[in-house]
């Protein structure tokens, strides 16, 4: 019996551990081939040069424009994502019947499963021709496009997280601002958004980190120029596009592989610093509604 | 109509789905009195005073029959504004509930969520509420810090504070004391004593000592049926049915 128990522990114990390795082994590898770029481009040269020319004779490796594709696409899709995720969630816990949550909720969790590519097809073959036509543009592959279907393809998440920090909301506050006189939409405002405010905030965050990383869709509706953008209705080219799109190009070891590993770098951090933040709010709601750590 | 009647409770029934949680009740709340309602757990205390300010319309699938006036108006009739009823009856629960606001904010709720605008006005009241919570001496220097950081009966005074600061005539509690210690439980039931001269209570209490310490009547249930509701004194000496003596001598229950 003992000896069965000891199997088990040191058989999760060295899961855990192993994914503990592959995640050290992806810092290190990301640092080991990004970091040499910086030996011939200075780090800010590098964050904030203008013109990414990676094969050019002599080339440049400024990733602003994509720093700011990647921005521009993101702060839109959030414009999208937040209404909807959010509103959605409010409908879904304050006003739909027990009936329509059984089948919402799990339709909304399908819904944040479906492959990034499936997005993209859809905004390639339907969303971008409809806006060209529909505003006139040059090109229907746009920041706009890319965040048009980034923030449809966060919504589920941002409306399933927020959903879930409603639902911790304790009964209780509700009741004791109806007993005080409150009616329904000032007890909604008042006490049950104030007091999921943190818990939506992480909803937010996290979304706006997968918006961020998200490679396939942007790759397909966003018309890849790697200009800064002026406008939202211009085709723009986010880091994780970029990397994708040129990896299968690059020479083993060469510049611009480098370079491409320490967008990858960035983006890691980018990423990191999105979901510390979410975990630090999420563990202050935790605190503030007395649910422990 | 009786002027010293703030409650008439005439031939309610009440039913969670199908099942009958009430049966025929009627009785009499008297105004500035403290009522007490005994019972074994399940036997309808909660059900019957949120009956009183109309919270058991939160509950989907329930049907309530029979009327309850509050000074002589039916708070059931489709006239009555829900929002109304529930400022003028105010409730305590059983489990401390402060939002996680300040300790001002809590109190001052009430008066916002009811339209008032004055900051003077409010923060006068948010300081004589808390006095008359018996509170204000434990909470003055620190009215901005987080609610959820006073002890369980701190926050359960805080509570009746956030419901006296909106002027109720009745104040519900419903096992105010069942999760604080002796000492919080003794300030509370001392406050309770001084506010019956303001206001009319109905607590409900699962301890009969409490009962007998602080109430002017005591109705007792069992099962949905109003058993005997008479004076407090009379009940736990001379109980007139057999099913009393049984529970207030800890038969059952
Ligand atoms: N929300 C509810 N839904 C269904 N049944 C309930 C609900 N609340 C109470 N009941 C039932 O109604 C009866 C009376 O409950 P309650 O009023 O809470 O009793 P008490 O407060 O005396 O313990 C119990 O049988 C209980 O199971
Ligand atoms: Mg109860």
């Amino acid at each position: 019996m003992i000896k069965k128990e000891k199997i088990y522990k040191y058989l999760f114990a060295s899961l855990a551990f192993a994914s503990l390795v592959f995640l050290v082994g992806i810092t290190i590898v990301l640092f080991k081939e990004g970091l040499p770029i910086f030996k011939e481009v200075g780090f800010f040269e590098f964050l904030g040069g203008k013109y990414w020319y990676p094969t050019y004779e002599p080339a440049d490796f400024g990733i602003l424009p994509l720093v700011l594709g990647s921005f521009a696409v993101t702060g839109g899709a959030l414009f999208i994502c937040v209404p909807l995720g959010v509103g959605s969630a409010l409908y879904i816990n304050e006003i739909a019947s027990q009936r329509q949550k059984t089948i919402l909720k799990p339709l909304i969790e399908i819904l944040a499963g479906v492959p990034s590519i499936v997005y993209g097809f859809f905004g390639m073959v339907v969303v971008a021709p409809f806006l060209q036509k529909a505003l006139g543009l040059p090109v229907g592959q746009t920041a706009f496009t890319g965040s048009l279907m980034l923030g449809i393809m966060a919504t589920p998440t941002v409306c399933s997280i927020s959903e879930d920090a409603l639902s911790f909301v304790p009964k209780s506050f509700r009741y004791a601002s109806f007993a005080t006189g409150a009616n329904r939409w000032q007890t909604l405002t008042k006490v049950i958004i104030p007091s999921a405010g943190s818990g939506i905030s992480t909803a937010i965050i996290l979304g706006m980190s997968r918006a961020v990383g998200e490679t396939m869709t942007v790759l397909m509706v966003t018309g890849g120029a790697a200009v800064i953008p002026h406008t939202l209705f211009q085709p723009v080219r986010t880091m994780t596009a970029t990397i994708a799109a040129e990896m299968g190009e690059t020479v083993l070891g060469s510049s611009h592989y480098h370079a491409l590993f320490a967008i990858g770098l960035i983006l890691f951090f980018i990423t990191l610093v999105f979901n510390i933040i979410a975990e630090l709010i999420s563990r202050r709601f935790r605190i503030k509604l007395g649910l422990g750590r | 109509m009786d002027n010293n009647i703030r409650i008439e409770v005439k031939d309610v029934n009440f039913y969670y789905g199908k099942k009958s949680a009430l049966q025929n009740v009627s009785m009499d709340i008297k105004k500035n009195k403290i009522t007490a309602i005994i019972g074994p757990s399940g036997c309808g205390k909660s059900t019957l005073i949120r009956l009183f300010n109309r919270m058991n319309e939160l509950i989907p699938n329930t049907k309530m029959e029979g009327t309850i006036n509050l000074d002589g108006e039916n708070i059931y009739s489709s006239k009555i504004d829900v929002v109304e009823v529930r400022r003028q009856i105010g409730m305590v629960f059983q489990k401390p509930n402060p939002f996680p606001k300040s300790i001002f904010e809590n109190v001052a709720y009430g008066l916002r969520v009811n339209g008032i605008k004055d900051k003077k006005y409010i923060r006068e009241k948010v300081e004589k509420s808390l006095k008359n919570a018996a509170i204000w001496e434990e909470v003055k220097n620190r009215l901005f810090d987080n609610a959820l950081g006073l002890s369980g009966g701190q926050q359960q005074r805080l509570c009746i504070a956030r419901a006296l600061a909106v002027e109720p005539e009745v104040l519900l509690m419903d096992e105010p004391c069942s999760a604080l210690d002796p000492t919080s439980t003794r300030k509370i039931e001392e406050l309770v004593l001084d506010l019956k001269k303001k206001y009319t209570i109905v607590i409900v209490t699962h301890n009969m000592q409490q009962a007998a310490r602080i109430a002017d009547y005591t109705a007792f249930f069992m099962m949905g049926d109003l058993i005997e509701y008479d004076i407090t004194d009379k009940i736990f000496t001379k109980p007139s049915k057999k099913v009393t003596e049984d529970y207030i001598t800890g038969r059952f229950g």
